[in-house]
């Protein structure tokens, strides 16, 4: 469930950066605080903010911090563009503005009691690590918790450290391919639909949450659905471009649904017919 | 004491196979292994065999003129490696090496063909199996083709 807005949704709180680290060569982690006397603000694993780099422009982008961590929101984003270049080159100290967060959340909530399968291709793992955090922090109200993460090459895996904590835990089953991998890697090779083959499912007591590109989106929830998983126990994070991040501007527009309030993430069951459409 | 028919029986290529067929598929068989490093095959080298992993790690390289080699697949305990034997003109595409200890079921491609051809419906369950595995492998080649991270 979404969490409430509750000052003007279109007016961007000051934050500063706290810290920025280097996740792979275009891809960088940043922590925000709120500025003395701002509130701060607690979100759902799955909702996103709207960044503004002052003098630039304005990001959608996914919290990929601790929900637990009120005092600070993380960012992981990779450097694509003009705007995304001026966010993670920002210093220590520097000002920015944040909106929301906005949208509906991953239904970790309703996964307790079940199994947790967590399916995450190139930076799609940033918008799913809060779930892997509150799973963790509740252990005892979920089943089994199966990550199953695809990179391009080894250069790009996110977060390596906390894959190798998270494969630690116990009830928990961590794997990660790489599509190219170099004669010094050691791990798998394969697009991440490969790994299904070596993961301990069970279909009927899970749920499934997926993010990265959408082409691979869709071959991992048919993957999914041949397992056994029901459609509606597939949840996909869509992305269109959000401008208002509220549904008024109609920018992100897909089908029937404003990706920035019904979504971004959805059932497989919703998305499935607007997936396999070539127009949209 | 563990059999190669038991073996072949329980790796789960030959899931559900009769075992008539497993005790045909088994005089073809022998246990192998490879240390880590080993390379198994290589591109252009006759192949007559295939390989049932029980455990270990196998990578598939690629070679290309002026470049670095590259794995382009890894494949684990209770996959199956090669299928060159299976088709004129039985030549290797690939490296493959162990980047693990390898432990193994090595089974004869040119007996396991002679068998096929005088028994085809041993031939249809091998075939069966094998096009399974080609039509999953082709499907994460296409999505490998597409490198959906890329930057667009």
């Amino acid at each position: 469930m979404a969490t409430a807005v509750t000052t003007d949704p279109m007016l961007p709180q000051p934050y500063l950066v706290q810290s920025v680290s280097k996740e792979t060569p275009d891809t960088f982690t940043l922590k925000l605080a709120p500025e003395e006397g701002a509130n701060g603000s607690s979100f759902q694993p799955g909702q996103f903010s709207m960044l503004w780099v002052f003098g630039v422009g304005e990001l959608p982008i996914s919290i990929s911090g601790n929900p637990a961590e009120h005092k600070q929101l993380v960012y992981t984003v990779r450097s694509v563009g003009q705007a995304t270049n001026a966010f993670v080159t920002q210093r220590v100290g520097a000002g920015v503005g944040v909106r929301g967060p906005f949208g509906t959340g991953w239904p970790v909530d309703a996964a307790r009691g079940r199994d947790v399968i967590v399916v995450a291709g190139g930076i799609g793992l940033a918008p799913l690590r809060p779930v892997i955090y509150e799973v963790l922090r509740h252990r005892e109200d979920y089943g089994r918790l199966v990550v199953l993460y695809g990179a391009r090459s080894p250069h790009d895996l996110l977060y390596r450290q906390e894959l190798v904590a998270w494969a630690r835990q116990r009830e928990t089953q961590v794997l990660v391919t790489v599509d190219y991998g170099g004669m010094s890697w050691r791990g798998h090779v394969g697009v991440v639909t490969t790994l299904f083959k070596y993961a301990r499912l069970k279909p009927s007591q899970s749920v499934a949450m997926v993010c990265g590109p959408e082409i691979m989106m869709r071959f991992v929830a048919r993957e999914l659905i041949s397992h056994g998983l029901s459609r509606n126990d597939v949840y996909l994070s869509m992305e269109r471009n959000m401008k208002c991040a509220v549904g008024f501007c109609g920018h992100c527009q897909y089908g029937p649904h404003f990706i920035c309030k019904d979504g971004p993430v959805f059932a497989y069951e919703q998305m499935r017919p607007l997936l396999e459409k070539y127009e949209l | 004491m563990e059999t190669l028919e038991r073996i072949i029986a329980e790796h789960p290529f030959f899931a559900d196979l009769e075992s008539y067929y497993t005790g045909l598929l088994a005089g073809c068989a022998a246990n192998v292994r490879f240390h880590p490093g080993t390379y198994i095959f290589k591109e252009g080298e006759e192949a007559n065999e295939f390989y049932l992993i029980r455990s270990g790690k196998v990578a598939l390289e690629l070679f290309a003129p002026q470049r670095k080699p590259i794995v382009v697949e890894t494949l684990e305990d209770g996959d199956i490696l090669g299928w060159s034997w299976l088709l004129p003109p039985y030549l290797w595409k690939f490296h493959a090496h162990a980047t693990q200890d390898i432990r193994a079921i090595s089974l004869d491609g040119k007996c396991l063909r002679a068998k096929c051809e005088q028994n085809h419906d041993l031939g249809y369950e091998v075939l069966k199996r094998f096009a399974q595995i080609m039509e999953r492998r082709l499907e994460a080649t296409r999505m490998q083709l597409l490198d959906v991270y890329a930057v667009r």
